[in-house]
């Protein structure tokens, strides 16, 4: 484990209130994700997952304090920088439908380089690119100009590893990747993962509640160790 | 690739998109089928006359004159007087000039007299002339040459005797001078369809025994003896006329007008047509009306058809939001998809149209006289199409704008 001093993801005491009918609150006064590092997050659905997942992302913004992704503070950024920013730095991976069903497998590879130039100046060959990241994640080459939906669910997240990875983002989040997916390609799964982030020196952030994965992580957090979710009940 | 992707999309609801794009090609097919009618219909009715320069007869109104001389509708207040017409024949502008007598009937249908010249004269839809379907022209003083609607309702055919009655709706019958049909007419579209025609002199000598619009008791000269007679009109109802140099025709317009031995009025039939067809074109509005509601009906099932897909389609923004696509792109791809469907709409319809124009076109000509040419789209047409398209963007915004909400609301996480 490589513990940097300037973390990838850096989240310093921010509290959000959601703005429901019945309103809760999710506050995390430290949690950070250093480069290279795979870490676990373990977390039962229910707990404010999806939230902190989407204040990570940027696409809600905390009330109070800061979430910081490779040394930016995503509140200083305007609405169109931050979806870009997003793009730029943070590959992500669904738990499923991870693909949109009516494009091709290439397609859908580059798609978050047509939003990302920086991501896209580092494939200098994007098809080659694509056509290597599936060959590294064992899928066949003439599987690139299917049509996604004719896909099998492993198969579809592996293409979306691909996706994740293409043009080495700095941060790969993964959302229950591998829930959808039976024990032994579970493990096949996350093996392809590491794989590719200590490849690309990607650090990885993975949300699950299986704590039978925690092994193959560097570091295992639980979600109510770092934060603290509130349903207020009016 | 965006683009291709969001035609992707497209195509992986063809159904649904299918039905909205045939509903809107459909509604623009009516729409400019509907136009086209109203524009041939207008053609049509401006083509009733043609070739003829000035319509002549005893003073009324000119819309009256049109009626009655061209349309057969109404009667004439007054007749021209023989020695009138000779007077104006004998102008020196005028080519040619056709009279016409009528009052008398046969059944349901006017009867005109007139020279067989007429036949040369009478020209429809931009100089297309009457043609024979069967027989030929008057040759014998109790020829008859009958419309194509007048054979057809009455099931008559060349050779077959027919009578003719004094005056419309009349009990009182020319009983004892029967005409034969010598010929009968193609469809014109015209109200030469629903006229029996024959000589000028015919109509003189059916009314050999009459006086003051009543048969003379007691006297019925046989049909040999009128035949030897001279059988010279006394007046006319009106008469067409051509001229020798198109630039007179004001000239000799203003000049029978002021013809000081009885009053005359002449009228340009082609100004004529345009007043009256003001007044018949209230009807071309409503038609507008209802096909224009046809378009909304099908722009606002588009619109219906986009807001139901949202919600399938909300994972689908998610991933593009994840990938990094603002909110915009999504606004902009659900606009650009209805401006697709709408186009593809657009584009068929005006196929459909032309596709129907091409079947129902003879169809439609045979039937009811009705000429619509399928001539290439007009700039009209254009417009009518470049308006659905617009319309249609205009109608996705609303949602659009929902989805712009939605994907700002849902960010890239969503549980369906």
């Amino acid at each position: 484990m490589v513990i940097s001093d300037n973390p990838i993801l850096n989240i310093k005491d921010i509290h959000y209130e959601w703005p429901s009918r019945i309103p809760f609150t999710l506050n995390v006064p430290d949690f950070s994700v250093h480069p290279a590092e795979s870490v676990l997050l373990l977390c039962e659905s229910g707990s404010g997952k999806s939230t902190l997942l989407s204040l990570i992302c940027g696409t809600i913004m905390p009330s109070k304090g800061v979430v910081q992704v490779a040394g930016n503070d995503l509140s200083k950024l305007s609405a169109s920088l931050l979806d870009q920013f997003r793009v730029e730095k943070i590959g992500i991976i669904f738990q499923q439908f991870n693909l949109l069903p009516f494009g091709s497998v290439l397609d859908n590879i580059l798609l978050p380089l047509s939003f990302a130039p920086e991501r896209r100046a580092r494939v200098v060959q994007p098809k080659e690119t694509a056509r290597k990241l599936c060959t590294d994640l064992g899928l066949p080459d003439n599987l690139l100009n299917m049509r996604a939906s004719t896909l099998s669910v492993g198969q579809q997240q592996r293409v979306a590893v691909a996706r994740a990875m293409i043009g080495e983002p700095a941060l790969l989040v993964a959302d229950e990747p591998t829930s959808a997916l039976d024990e032994s390609t579970q493990i096949a799964f996350l093996d392809l993962l590491f794989t590719q982030s200590q490849n690309n020196n990607t650090s990885l952030l993975m949300v699950s509640h299986d704590e039978r994965l925690s092994k193959y992580f560097d570091r295992v957090v639980r979600m109510t160790e770092i934060a603290s979710f509130e349903k207020t009940t009016l | 690739m965006i683009l291709r992707l969001a035609l992707g999309s497209l195509i992986a609801r063809a159904t649904t998109v299918g039905m909205t794009i045939l509903a809107i090609a459909l509604s623009v097919a009516l729409f400019l089928g509907v136009e086209k009618v109203r524009t041939g219909a207008k053609a049509s009715f401006a083509d009733t006359i043609s070739g003829t320069d000035l319509i002549v007869g005893a003073r009324s109104g000119s819309v009256q004159l049109l009626l009655y001389s061209v349309f057969r509708i109404g009667n004439a207040t007054n007749n021209l007087t023989w020695s009138s017409y000779k007077d104006v024949a004998s102008r020196p502008e005028i080519a040619w000039i056709v009279p016409i007598s009528l009052g008398d009937s046969h059944k349901q249908f006017r009867v005109m007299g007139t020279t067989p010249d007429f036949f040369n004269r009478y020209k429809y839809r931009s100089g297309q002339s009457i043609e024979f379907a069967d027989g030929k022209n008057m040759s014998d003083l109790f020829d008859t040459v009958i419309g194509a609607d007048v054979a057809a309702t009455l099931n008559y055919s060349v050779g077959d005797p027919i009578v003719v009655a004094h005056g419309l709706a009349s009990f009182t019958e020319h009983k004892d001078q029967p005409f034969k049909i010598s010929g009968i007419l193609n469809k014109t579209g015209t109200p030469v369809d629903r006229t029996v025609i024959v000589g000028l002199r015919a109509i003189e000598a059916i009314h050999v025994d009459w006086q003051e619009g009543a048969q003379v008791q007691g006297q019925t000269t046989p049909v040999d003896v009128i035949r030897k007679m001279k059988l010279q009109p006394k007046a006319v109802t009106a008469a067409l006329v051509g001229i020798e140099n198109r630039l007179q025709v004001f000239g000799l317009q203003r000049a029978i007008n002021k013809y000081n031995k009885e009053p005359l009025l002449a009228i340009l039939p082609g100004v004529a047509l345009q007043e009256l067809w003001q007044i018949v074109g209230i009807a071309e509005v409503a038609l507008i009306g209802v096909s224009a509601m046809v378009i909304i009906t099908a722009l606002i099932g588009m619109m219906a058809m986009i807001f139901s897909s949202l919600n399938e389609r909300r994972r689908e923004m998610a991933i593009f939001r994840a990938m990094g696509a603002r909110p915009r792109i999504i606004l902009g791809m659900l606009i650009l998809e209805a401006a697709v469907i709408a186009s593809i709409g657009a584009i068929f319809g005006l196929a459909l149209m032309y596709l129907g124009l091409y079947i129902a076109q003879p169809i439609i000509d045979a039937k009811f006289g009705l000429w619509l040419p399928s001539k290439a789209p007009t700039l009209n047409e254009f417009l009518v199409l470049a308006a659905v398209i617009i319309a249609s963007i205009i109608a996705s915004l609303l949602p659009a704008l929902r989805a712009y909400r939605l994907s700002l609301a849902d960010g890239m996480l969503v549980r369906i």
